[in-house]
C-alpha cells in the first residue's frame, strides 16, 4: 500500500512537470531536448518494466526500439501504410518478436540471459541493416512525418506534448501493473523464483509478460523518436542504445517509475551541458556516472527517497 | 483416501543417496511430523514433493491424484504448500505485499485489466489485503503490515512465511522447521497456528527439531535417517523406539528437549 502510494505519487508528479515545463521552458531547442527526455524515458520505463521489476536483464532493448523505429520509416514509405498505423504494427511486431524470443530465453538467468538478450539485439540491428533495399542500409533512410488524420505533427512543440502524454499514460499503466496480482508477481519473481513459483506463479508466464511488455514500451518510443527526427539508422538499434538504455534505468533507480525519467534526463541532458569539455566531454559523464552509482547504489530515485525518510524524526 | 500420499520416492545427488524409499501418507487434519538427525534428507524430501527436485524414483500424490513431476506452481494449484528453512521471503517488499503475493492463485489474471486498473481489479485487491491482514493477524504480526521483510527480525519472518503459505489455502502445508530461532512465546503462537490450521481439515506435514512441539501437537511421526525410514507411528510409539533412540543417541526424543542433533 506504501509503496503503491509512493508509485501513484510519483506518477502525479510527473504528469504535473510535464503539464508546467513549457512555462519555464525558453526556446524550441528546450523543448527538443524535453521531448528526446520522454522518448528516452519511455523506453527506459519499459525496460525497468524488465530489470526493476521482473529482475531480468536485457542487453538487446535497443532491437525492439529499432523495430518500432523502422516500422514508420519502411511502412510509409515502401507500402504506402500511414505513420500511425505502421507505429501500431510496429509495436505488435516488437511484441510478438519479444514473445517467441522470449520463450526460450528466459530460461536462462544472469550473465546468459545478458548474453542472449545482446545477441538478440545485435541480430535485429544486423536484419535492419543488411536489408538494404527496404532500410537504406547503413545510411539509413529518411522518415515520412506522422500526419494525424491531418494534423501534421513535426516541431518541437507538438511533439513535446505527444511524447509527453504518451510517457504520462505509460507511467500510469506501469503504476497501475506494479499494484495488482502480475505486479506482485513480478517483484515477487524478482526476489525469489523459488518461493514464487511454489505459491503458485508460473514464472515463465510472468516473465514473458514482463519482457512483451517492456518490448511494446521499447518499440512506441523507437517510433516516436524516428518521427521526431525525421531519419533512422542502423545505429538507431545499436548495442550501444541498448547500453544506454540500461545505463539510465540503472542509473534513475531500478524498480522505480520516477527513477526511469531521471535516468532518462540525466544521460539525454548531460551530454548536451558537457559539451564545454571539449575533447574531455566523455570522460567527464563517465566520472559523473562513476561518482553517482558509488554514492547512489540503488539509483538516484530510490536511494535519495531512502535518505528523506530517514532523516524525518 | 489421503490427503497426501508419497510412494518409494527416491532421489541422489551424484553418489549420494539423500532419501530412499521413503513411502507415507498423510490423512486430511492430520499432523504429520517428520523427523531426524541433521543430513537426514527432510528438506529434500519437502523439495521433491513441492516441484523442485524430481525424484530418481517413486510417485507422489495430492487426494490421489498422481502428481509426480509437476512443476512447484501446478503443485501449488493442486493444494501443496510449504514454508523453507533457511527463509525465502521477498525481502524487498512489505510483510502484507509477501502475504497478497500468496494469493496469486485465487485471483484473477489478465494483463489488460491490470495495466488498466478496471474497477473489478481494485476491488480484488481490496479483497486479497484484507485477507492477507486476517492472515497477519492469526501469526500476530498486524502491527508490521507495512515494513519491507528486510526489516523483520528471523522469528517475524517464520511466521511470515507461515502465514503466506496459507494465503493459498492448502490442502497440504509442509512446514521445514518453522519453530527454528523463534523464543518461547514465538514457538507457542506457532503451536497454536498449527493446531488451528490443522483442526481446520487442512493435513500439515511438519519437519521439526524441536522435540517438545513436535511430540505435543502431531499425531503420527515418520523418522528419516540417512535418507531412509527409520520408524513411524505415534508420539509414544517413537519415543520408545529403540531404533530411533540409538539414532538420536538416546537424548533428545527421550528428554524431549530442543534440537536432536547439531
Ligand atoms: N541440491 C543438493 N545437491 C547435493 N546434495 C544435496 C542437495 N540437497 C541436499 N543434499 C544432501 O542431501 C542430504 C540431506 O540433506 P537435507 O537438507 O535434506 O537434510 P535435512 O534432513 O533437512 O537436515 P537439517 O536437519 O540439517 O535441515 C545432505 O547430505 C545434503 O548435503
Ligand atoms: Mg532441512
Amino acid at each position: 500500500m506504501v509503496a503503491a502510494l509512493q508509485t501513484r505519487a510519483g506518477v502525479m508528479l510527473l504528469a504535473v512537470i510535464i503539464l508546467l515545463l513549457p512555462l519555464v521552458l525558453p526556446s524550441p531547442f528546450y523543448f527538443r531536448i524535453a521531448t528526446l527526455v520522454f522518448i528516452f524515458a519511455l523506453a527506459v520505463l519499459g525496460l525497468n518494466l524488465l530489470m526493476g521489476f521482473a529482475g531480468q536483464v536485457s542487453l538487446g532493448h535497443a532491437g525492439f526500439f529499432g523495430i518500432g523505429a523502422y516500422a514508420v520509416a519502411v511502412g510509409p514509405t515502401h507500402w504506402g501504410i500511414p505513420s500511425w498505423a505502421a507505429l501500431i504494427l510496429g509495436a505488435v511486431a516488437a511484441g510478438l518478436l519479444a514473445f517467441l524470443v522470449g520463450r526460450p530465453i528466459l530460461r536462462l538467468r544472469g550473465h546468459y540471459l545478458a548474453v542472449a538478450t545482446l545477441g538478440m539485439g545485435l541480430l535485429i540491428a544486423m536484419v535492419l541493416t543488411n536489408e538494404a533495399q527496404l532500410t537504406g542500409g547503413p545510411d539509413g533512410m529518411p522518415v515520412p512525418r506522422l500526419d494525424l488524420f491531418g494534423w501534421r505533427v513535426r516541431g518541437a512543440m507538438p511533439w513535446y506534448w505527444v511524447s509527453g502524454v504518451t510517457l504520462a499514460i505509460a507511467a500510469w499503466l506501469a503504476a497501475n501493473l506494479l499494484d495488482s496480482p502480475t505486479g506482485r508477481a513480478l517483484r515477487a519473481i524478482h526476489d525469489s523464483e523459488t518461493a514464487a513459483s511454489v505459491l503458485g506463479i508460473d514464472l515463465a508466464r510472468y516473465k514473458l509478460t514482463a519482457f512483451v511488455l517492456s518490448a511494446v514500451y521499447g518499440a512506441i518510443a523507437g517510433a516516436y523518436l524516428a518521427l521526431f527526427d525525421g531519419l533512422v539508422t542502423p545505429a538507431t538499434a545499436g548495442f550501444l542504445r541498448s547500453i544506454e538504455f540500461v545505463s539510465m534505468a540503472v542509473l534513475g533507480g531500478l524498480g522505480s517509475i520516477l527513477g526511469s525519467v531521471v535516468g532518462a534526463t540525466l544521460l539525454v541532458v548531460l551530454p548536451q551541458a558537457l559539451t564545454v569539455f571539449h575533447d574531455y566531454e566523455h570522460i567527464v559523464l563517465g566520472l559523473i556516472m562513476i561518482v553517482f552509482m558509488v554514492f547512489l547504489r540503488a539509483g538516484i530515485v530510490p536511494s535519495l527517497a531512502a535518505l528523506a525518510v530517514r532523516r524525518k524524526p | 483416501m489421503s490427503a497426501f500420499s508419497v510412494e518409494d520416492v527416491s532421489i541422489a545427488f551424484g553418489g549420494l543417496k539423500a532419501l530412499q524409499n521413503i513411502s507415507f501418507a498423510v490423512e486430511p487434519g492430520e499432523i504429520f511430523a517428520i523427523i531426524g538427525p541433521n543430513g537426514a534428507g527432510k528438506t529434500t524430501l519437502f523439495n521433491v514433493v513441492s516441484g523442485l527436485y524430481r525424484p530418481t524414483q517413486g510417485r507422489f500424490f495430492v487426494n490421489g491424484a498422481d502428481v509426480t513431476g509437476l512443476p512447484p506452481h501446478a503443485l501449488a494449484a493442486r493444494g501443496l504448500s510449504r514454508t523453507f528453512q533457511n527463509l525465502q521471503v521477498f525481502t524487498r517488499m512489505s510483510a502484507i505485499d509477501n502475504i497478497m503475493v500468496g494469493r496469486h492463485l485465487h485471483e484473477r489474471h489478465g494483463v489488460l485489466p491490470h495495466l488498466f486498473a478496471l474497477p473489478a481489479v481494485r476491488r480484488q485487491n481490496r479483497a486479497t489485503r484484507a485477507k492477507a491482514m486476517e492472515l497477519l493477524a492469526l501469526v500476530g504480526m498486524m502491527d508490521f503490515a507495512e515494513r519491507q521483510a528486510d526489516g523483520l527480525a528471523y522469528g517475524q519472518l517464520k511466521r511470515l512465511e507461515i502465514a503466506r503459505a496459507l494465503a493459498t489455502e492448502p490442502k497440504v502445508l509442509l512446514l521445514d522447521e518453522p519453530a527454528a530461532g523463534c523464543n518461547a512465546v514465538e514457538t507457542r503462537d506457532i503451536d497454536n497456528v498449527i493446531q488451528k490450521v490443522a483442526a481446520s481439515g487442512v493435513s500439515v506435514v511438519l519437519v521439526e527439531h524441536d522435540m517438545r512441539l513436535v511430540m505435543k501437537i502431531s499425531h503420527r511421526i515418520h523418522v528419516l535417517d540417512g535418507g531412509r525410514t527409520l520408524a513411524e507411528g505415534t508420539s509414544d510409539a517413537i519415543r520408545n523406539d529403540p531404533a530411533v533412540i540409538a539414532a538420536y543417541l538416546g537424548g533428545a526424543v527421550r528428554g524431549g528437549d530442543a534440537h536432536a542433533s547439531g
